[in-house]
C-alpha cells in the first residue's frame, strides 16, 4: 500500500518534472480553461521545486481553521525569514475574515484633538518603514504539548518571523494628537469577535507599526490582510490582526482575550498579569526531535534566537545536556526583535549526546532552563505542562541509532 | 498707528492659533469621522463601565434568553457542548466557580457577550439582552441574585471574586525594564 502510494507520488512528481522540462506552452495545449489559468498562473507567480516543495504547517486533526495551531515548520527553514505561507497562525476569532480593502476604515478616536479615520490608500501615502520582527504566541513552547513533543514545530512552531512594511503607529496618533491624560490604547480587529487587546501608550509611541506588506506582498488574509498590528518583542496576542479601530484611553480594558483567556494561575489561585514582552528564548531547529542522523561525522547544528528585550548578543551551545556550553556562530546582522539565526560546528561520534542552546540578549537576560524556571516561579517543572509563557532551554537527546527525541522530561 | 499694532497682533495671534491647529495634521490625511460614526463603531467598554448603553435585564430574563439563543452550543443548563472555556466553564458537568475563570470585571463579561456572541451572529443582541444574558452568566457563578437588575449603574459595581486576584511576576516591573533571572516574562 505505501510503496504504491509512493509509487503514485513519484509519478506525478515525474509528470510535473516533464512539464517543466518538454516547455511550458506545449503543456498549456489541449488542457482545460481552468487548469490552464493555474499553469499559467504558476508561470506568473513561481512556485518551488517539485522535488521540494512539501514543507508544510502541520494541520494536526484540523480541516477548519477554527479552533487549531497552524505551526510554522522551523525544522526545514534557513536564515531568518519565514515565508508567508509558512507564518503560524492561532484562531482566537474564528475564521479568516474576507475583507475587501476598498471598503476598509482604520478609524482613530478617544482621547485625541481631531479622530481620524483612513482608507488604505490614505495609509499608504504616509511615511512607511520596513522592519524584521518575530511575533511569538504566548503559547510557543509548552513543553510536551499535547501528547506529541515530538518535533520543534510542534513545541515551537508558534514563531515566525518577517519583514513588516508599514506606518509607526507615533505618526498616525501625532496626527489625530494624543491628550495629555491618555495613558493606553485599545485596538480592535474586525474579525468576527472584533477581537480587542489594550497596550501601553508608551509603547504605541515607540515602536509599534500599522503594517500592510509582508516579506515584500500584502499581509496575507490569515496574518490580517489588509493591514495589521505589529507590536515588536511582545506576546503576539496584542498585535492585533484585521486592526479596524484604536481607541486612546486611560486605562487598560481587560477585554475578554486578555484577561480570563491569557492569565496563567499560579499555585497560590492568583493570575499571572501584563507579562507583555517575550523572555530571551532559543531553540535547535536541525538536528532536532523527530529526525534521524544518517551517520557518524560533521554536522552543523543550527538553530534561532529571540527575545522580547531587544537584540540577540550570545547563543551558547551545549552537546553534553547542559555540562558544558560553547559560543555560536550569530548570522549578521543581528536584527533587534527579530529571529536570530546560530550556528554550531559538530561531529557526532556515535554516541548518545544532548543538544541544547542558551541565549542571552542586549540587557543581559538569560535563557532559563526548565529546572531554574520552575524554581523561581516555586513550582514543579511539570507545572510547564499546562501553563503558557514558558522560555526553557529545550534539550534534543540524540540516540546511538541516530534517532532524535525530545528530552525535556527525559 | 495703534490700527495697525493691533492688526498686526491679530495676524500673530491668528498664525499662532493655525500652527497650533495644524499641529498633530502633519500629513493632512484621513477624514474627520461623524460623532454617529464614532458612536456606532465605539463598543469597547471600560472597566469602570462609562461607555455602557441605557437598557437592562436579569438573570431570569436571561434565562430564557439562554434557551433560545445560548444553549445550541453551551448546552441546555450552560454545562457544556462545543465550547470548553468560559465563564460559566462550559466543559465540566457542572459550572465551576471562580479561580479558573480569571475575569477581573463583570464589563469584561458585557463587552464580549456584546461583540461576540452568539457565534453565529455577533452582534445581533439587543443590548437588553446582552445585560440579561450577562446576569444569566454571572449568576450560575453565585456573583448576584436571580432577580438584580444590571444596568449601566449596577453592572460596574460587581465585584468578580478574582477582581484583586491579578499580579504581576514581580511587582512594579515595566515594559523595557530587565527582569530577574528566571522571570520571563
Amino acid at each position: 500500500m505505501a510503496s504504491h502510494s509512493d509509487r503514485r507520488r513519484f509519478l506525478k512528481r515525474g509528470g510535473a518534472l516533464a512539464s517543466f522540462v518538454i516547455g511550458t506552452v506545449r503543456s498549456l495545449r489541449g488542457q482545460t480553461p481552468a487548469r490552464e489559468a493555474v499553469l499559467k498562473d504558476n508561470l506568473a507567480y513561481g512556485q518551488p521545486s517539485p522535488f521540494d516543495n512539501t514543507i508544510r504547517r502541520t494541520l494536526g486533526q484540523a480541516t477548519a481553521i477554527s479552533d487549531t495551531a497552524l505551526t510554522t515548520p522551523l525544522q526545514d527553514l534557513d536564515g531568518i525569514i519565514t515565508p508567508s505561507g509558512l507564518h503560524f497562525l492561532m484562531d482566537h476569532v474564528k475564521g479568516v475574515p474576507d475583507i475587501d480593502p476598498k471598503q476598509h476604515r482604520l478609524l482613530i478616536h478617544g482621547m485625541v484633538d481631531h479622530p481620524l479615520n483612513y482608507t488604505m490608500d490614505e495609509l499608504k501615502r504616509l511615511p512607511s518603514v520596513s522592519r524584521i520582527y518575530f511575533l511569538e504566541c504566548n503559547a510557543n513552547n509548552r513543553p510536551l504539548r499535547g501528547q506529541n513533543g515530538e518535533s520543534v514545530q510542534n513545541v515551537h512552531g508558534r514563531t515566525s518571523c518577517s519583514e513588516w512594511t508599514g506606518v509607526l503607529l507615533s505618526v498616525l496618533l501625532n496626527e489625530c494628537g494624543v491628550q495629555k491624560e491618555a495613558s493606553w490604547i485599545v485596538a480592535e480587529g474586525s474579525d468576527a469577535n472584533k477581537y480587542t487587546m489594550s497596550i501601553p501608550l508608551a509603547k504605541a509611541m515607540d515602536d509599534i507599526l500599522v503594517a500592510y506588506a509582508q516579506n515584500g506582498e500584502a499581509v496575507r488574509p490569515q496574518q490580517g490582510y489588509p493591514v495589521r498590528l505589529v507590536v515588536p518583542g511582545w506576546e503576539a496576542i496584542r498585535s492585533v490582526k484585521w486592526l479596524s479601530r484604536i481607541k486612546v484611553v486611560d486605562q487598560p480594558y481587560m477585554a475578554w482575550h486578555e484577561s480570563g483567556n491569557n492569565a496563567d494561575t499560579i499555585p497560590n489561585g492568583k493570575g499571572l498579569w501584563y507579562r507583555f514582552e517575550v523572555g530571551p528564548n532559543s531553540v535547535i531547529t536541525r538536528p532536532s526531535g523527530g529526525q534521524r542522523l544518517p551517520g557518524r561525522g560533521f554536522y552543523e547544528i543550527t538553530g534561532l534566537a529571540w527575545t522580547g528585550g531587544g537584540a540577540v548578543t550570545k547563543v551558547e551551545v551545549s552537546v553534553d545536556g547542559g555540562r558544558s556550553y560553547k559560543e555560536a556562530e550569530l548570522q549578521q546582522p543581528v536584527h533587534r526583535f527579530a529571529h536570530t539565526r546560530f550556528r554550531f560546528p559538530w561531529t557526532w561520534n556515535g554516541e548518545e549526546a544532548v543538544l541544547q542552546s542558551r541565549s542571552t540578549d542586549e540587557r543581559g537576560e538569560v535563557q532559563p532552563t526548565i529546572a531554574e524556571a520552575a524554581k523561581n516561579l516555586g513550582v514543579s517543572p511539570d507545572y510547564f505542562y499546562q501553563a503558557d509563557h514558558f522560555n526553557g532551554v529545550q534539550p534534543w537527546k540524540v540516540n546511538r541509532d541516530g534517532s532524535i527525541q525530545n528530552a525535556l522530561f527525559l | 498707528m495703534r490700527y495697525f499694532s493691533s492688526l498686526l497682533i491679530a495676524v500673530i495671534v491668528l498664525s499662532f492659533c493655525a500652527a497650533a491647529l495644524a499641529q498633530g495634521r502633519a500629513y493632512q490625511l484621513g477624514t474627520t469621522p461623524s460623532e454617529e460614526e464614532i458612536k456606532a463603531r465605539d463598543i469597547a467598554i471600560s472597566p469602570d463601565g462609562k461607555e455602557l448603553p441605557p437598557g437592562s435585564g436579569t438573570a431570569k430574563e436571561g434565562a430564557t434568553l439562554f434557551a433560545q439563543k445560548c444553549a445550541a452550543c453551551h448546552g441546555p443548563n450552560g454545562n457544556g457542548g462545543g465550547l470548553t472555556r468560559g465563564i460559566v466553564p462550559l466543559g465540566n458537568a457542572k459550572p465551576v466557580k471562580i479561580p479558573f475563570s480569571l475575569v477581573p470585571y463583570a464589563t469584561t463579561v458585557w463587552d464580549f457577550i456584546n461583540r461576540a456572541m452568539p457565534q453565529s451572529k455577533p452582534g445581533s443582541l439587543t443590548t437588553d439582552e446582552v445585560y440579561a444574558a450577562t446576569a444569566y452568566v454571572l449568576y450560575r457563578n453565585d456573583i448576584i441574585k436571580e432577580t438584580d437588575v444590571l444596568d449601566a449603574k449596577s453592572l460596574p459595581k460587581v465585584r468578580m471574586p478574582n477582581r484583586d486576584n491579578f499580579v504581576p511576576v514581580q511587582p512594579g516591573w515595566k515594559p523595557g525594564q530587565k527582569r530577574p533571572f528566571g522571570y520571563y516574562p
